[in-house]
């Protein structure tokens, strides 16, 4: 009746996961009390569940980001505390618990923390700033919101429901196999990931079609700001490769559950296969990750210098290139594959050459801050700190792509310094960056500068303290994923590294307590203008919070840095443009099929793991019924009367126009 | 059947506005920016384009999707473990029924579009139900095939070879499958609502759709089958 699932699944004799487990479900059931009682109910679900407003889903997006990253981050402390206790010790955390830490770390902070949050902002940023009022398949991006959502869910079900995998952020076979994994480990991670997987997929279809086919009248390609082009590559990069993740994840899913032999070392199975096929995913995966980060540090280094962006044509040029090169990079995972000299030269120069592309870009935000008026606020240290922390995180990398560098510090801890020194360096600097300079857009506030700057300087040095005593492990030959160390010469170098954890717990904590003061000071902190950062992009033509149908009028774009124009013009002739003339505007309606989906996408999901046939049957079915209801409805848009659009238009353009009274009595105004 | 009984005004107005490209009407080169083609100058694509777009690049994805399920199979050809080989599984004569049920599909499918440009709902419905009852017959000769396979003993569990043909085949069957409870929902769209501006977008994705299955599956038979058959 319930296939594999007993009793004995949950872990009542394991105190850690029982605890977290505890605290999780009576956290989770306090919230849901606390909208209960105070009867936010309808208000959530008009304005969030079903919402297919871009700007909402973006904003779930980056609080399910924000959620998971601080998950992963409890699972970093538990490992990093445990390499410094078990120095010829068991350690507190045994090894099949150890195995489990590292792998949902992985697995949460890509797929459910860096992913939702770069997605987040995709969803934010890209119609605001090609000047339209949504994406191109609304209904469908909360679709793949909430099987995101879906994903994460499942991910956490297995702390208190089975166990999660041991195998790894990546499930490498044969190990994953049924034969050497019996347990649902594996299979929460294949189904999480898998349904997640599919969320993503439908994201960049509707991005590339957003970007290709959604932009406002004038909005060519090359006046596009920078980070419309990095949404462009990454989902075009979405686009190519997470059908292989769905396709590599099937075939591991029919070897586990069949017994059939894609990748077993039995029966003319292929192991190898495995790595080749989630490697042609991964290694994109990390560009995907990256791209949006680089054109979110292209937002803000030109806003705080006061100048365009420097070379932007080959900024566009180098995002494409690095679109293009990085599907050639893959084998650089597994060099010791044993490909041969000529294979392993094409793929070393191949991930040799893609560092030029990012270089290039290095030096257009160079040039961008010279001779710029600089302001250090902090999405800008952020963005300081990424250049420092992810040249080094990139040179490194360059050594890896050696192929016989890369044979003596393969696997060690070196990589492991390495691709967190690019990916927190490179993306998680930049979300944070992102954060800080577009709240005020998303919530009409900005946040709290002092606890700002704290949280940026705690990370930073607890990044640095954290991560370069692993360069030195990893060059002394230390492997990653030991469960306890018998080598007293690495004690120091653990303890240093145990030290930056806490340095970087403290800045999470500011991150909170920044989050916390600028509600509470919010008043204090209005930004009444709709442009709090003298911007250069379209999203601050739009009042703060934008409305949610983001224009009243499209408009009209007449060469780069769209909202710079129209600002200069209007601080030229001191006066705004002359009033539209407003007409009524057609916006999609809610819809509850996101949300419906991802409810059986769990149910079925939870069903296939724990092998109940008969749910999963039932899930199925459930959700084709669901979408055939969707597909039956006749009410797809709703309109905006011409008077609401003018009152909203009206209030913005007062907000405008009381800016430029208040610079021309500061006598700023030439 | 392209005489739809409206006056030609409409007609010429109806096919502006579903085709602001007039592919077929108009010569290709430097013109003026068409308005709703998405075409940076002229401000967002209309509805169709978008749609038709969006479409295109999901089968794109399908199509990569597909590429793993070739190449796991080119990887693991020779992969028989000793067991039964791409030769003694192949029977052409039922592959080949299979390929004409499939190509001739493709071939109503395009008629029922035909039709419904023309706004003909009889024959719409008449040509997508040929094209469902032909989709039935691939998918049954399919499995027909799998079943006579099983009952040899020759199972996805017996090799590596075996699992990726199992697997590649039986992929595309899956994908048949759908479209064919897509295509019974669409029938029924379109008997129900008419031809609304959404379901006309839907029946030209599902035409897509169809014809692809149809392009994936030629490359099944040929690198499968036929130089299966031969090796």
């Amino acid at each position: 009746m319930f296939g594999k699932l007993r009793w004995s699944a949950i872990p009542i004799d394991q105190p850690i996961p029982l605890i977290t487990s505890v605290v999780v479900i009576l956290v989770v059931l306090g919230v849901l009390g606390l909208v209960t009682a105070k009867g936010w109910w309808p208000y959530v679900w008009r304005e969030w569940i079903t919402s297919v407003d871009h700007k909402r889903i973006g904003i779930m997006y980056c609080a399910l980001g924000v959620l998971m990253l601080v998950r992963g981050f409890a699972d970093a402390i538990m490992m990093r505390t445990q390499q410094a206790v078990a120095i010829n010790a068991a350690g507190y955390l045994p090894p099949e618990h150890y195995n489990q830490v590292f792998s949902a770390h992985g697995t949460i902070m890509i797929f459910f923390g860096a992913m939702p949050l770069v997605i987040g902002f995709m969803n934010f940023l890209t119609p605001l700033q090609l000047g339209v009022r949504d994406v191109a398949f609304p209904t469908l991006n909360s679709v793949s919101f909430w099987l995101t959502a879906s994903g994460a869910l499942l991910v956490n079900v297995s702390l208190f429901v089975g166990e999660f995998a041991r195998t790894g952020w990546l499930p490498y076979p044969p190990l994953s196999e049924a034969t050497y994994s019996p347990g649902v480990g594996v299979d929460y991670y294949l189904w999480a990931v898998q349904i997640a997987g599919i969320g993503t997929l439908m994201t960049g279809i509707n991005f590339v079609t957003t970007v290709l086919k959604m932009r406002c009248p004038g909005m060519s390609y090359l006046r596009m700001p920078m980070f419309c082009w990095t949404t462009l590559s990454a989902s075009l990069i979405i686009v190519a490769v997470f059908p292989i993740l769905t396709a590599t994840l099937a075939m591991l899913s029919l070897d586990r559950v069949f017994g059939w032999h894609y990748f077993t070392n039995a029966a003319g199975g292929n192991p190898m296969m495995f790595m080749n096929l989630i490697w042609a995913w991964g290694h994109p995966e990390v560009y995907i990750l990256v791209l949006p980060a680089f054109g979110i540090f292209s937002e803000i280094f030109p806003t705080f210098s006061g100048k365009p962006l420097f070379g932007y044509r080959s900024m566009v040029a180098a995002t494409l290139f690095i679109c293009v090169v990085s599907m050639m990079v893959w084998l650089h995972h597994f060099f010791t594959m044993g490909a041969g000299p000529a294979v392993n030269t094409f793929f070393g120069i191949a991930s040799s050459v893609i560092a030029v592309g990012t270089g290039v870009k290095i030096y257009n935000w160079i040039f961008t801050m010279y001779g710029g008026r600089v302001r250090l606020t902090v999405p800008m240290l952020w963005s300081l700190g990424f250049i420092f922390t992810f040249v080094i995180g990139g040179m490194t990398g360059v050594l890896l792509a050696v192929p016989p560098a890369d044979f003596l510090v393969h696997n060690s801890m070196f990589l492991v310094a390495h691709f967190h020194n690019v990916i927190v360096g490179g993306v998680v600097f930049a979300l944070f960056a992102g954060l800080d300079y577009w709240f005020p857009k998303a919530f009409g506030f900005r946040l709290h500068e002092g606890w700002g700057k704290a949280a940026f300087w705690f990370a930073f040095f607890g990044f640095w303290i954290t991560f370069a005593p692993l360069y030195v492990l990893g060059m002394q030959g230390m492997t990653r994923r030991l469960q306890h160390i018998n080598i007293e010469e690495w004690r120091p170098m653990l303890y240093v590294s145990a030290f930056g954890v806490a340095v970087l717990a403290v800045g999470v904590v500011c991150q909170i307590v920044m989050l916390v003061v600028s509600i509470i000071k919010r008043d204090e902190l209005r930004d009444v203008t709709g442009d709090p950062w003298d911007g250069r992009s379209l999203e601050w033509a739009t009042p703060s919070p934008a409305p949610f149908f983001n224009f009243a009028v499209l408009p009209n774009v007449e060469g780069e840095e769209a909202y710079w124009g129209i600002k200069l013009r209007a601080i030229e002739t001191q006066q705004l443009s002359p009033e539209p003339k407003y007409e009524p505007i057609e916006m999609p309606v809610n819809s509850s099929v996101g949300f419906y989906t991802a409810f059986f996408a769990s149910v079925t999901g939870f069903a296939l793991i724990w092998h109940i046939w008969w749910l999963a049957g039932l899930g199925l079915a459930a959700a084709f019924a669901g979408f055939v209801v969707f597909a039956w409805r006749d009410v797809h848009e709703f309109h905006v009367p011409v008077e609401e659009v003018a009152r909203i238009d009206r209030a913005r353009r007062a907000a405008r126009e009381a800016f430029l009274a208040r610079l021309a009595q500061q006598g700023a105004l030439p | 059947m392209s005489d739809t009984g409206l006056p030609a005004a409409i007609e010429a107005l109806r096919r502006v506005r579903e085709d602001p490209h007039r592919l077929g009407h108009r010569a290709h080169g430097a013109e003026a920016p068409v308005e709703g083609a998405g075409h940076g100058a002229t401000g967002p694509a209309n509805k169709r384009i978008v749609v038709g777009y969006g479409f295109w690049i999901f089968l794109l994805s399908d199509i990569v999707m597909f590429s793993c399920f070739f190449a796991a199979f080119a990887v693991q050809r020779d992969a028989t473990a000793g067991g039964p080989g791409p030769r003694d599984i192949v029977e052409l004569p039922r592959v080949a029924l299979e390929t004409g049920a499939l190509l001739l599909s493709s071939y109503t499918c395009g008629l029922s579009f035909a039709a419904t440009n023309a706004r003909n709902k009889l024959w719409t419905q008449i040509f997508l139900l040929i094209t469902g009852l032909l989709g039935l017959a691939f998918v049954g000769l399919e499995l027909q095939e799998f079943i006579s396979l099983a009952s040899r003993g020759i199972t996805p569990q017996r090799s590596g070879f075996l699992t990726s043909f199992f697997g590649l085949v039986g992929l595309h069957g899956l994908h048949v499958t759908v479209a064919g409870m897509w295509l019974a929902t669409m029938m029924a769209q379109v008997q129900l609502k008419g031809f609304r501006r959404e379901i006309i977008h839907r029946l030209i994705c599902f035409n897509l759709f169809w014809h692809a299955l149809d392009i994936v599956w030629i490359g099944i038979f040929t690198i499968v089958y036929l130089m299966g058959s031969g090796a």
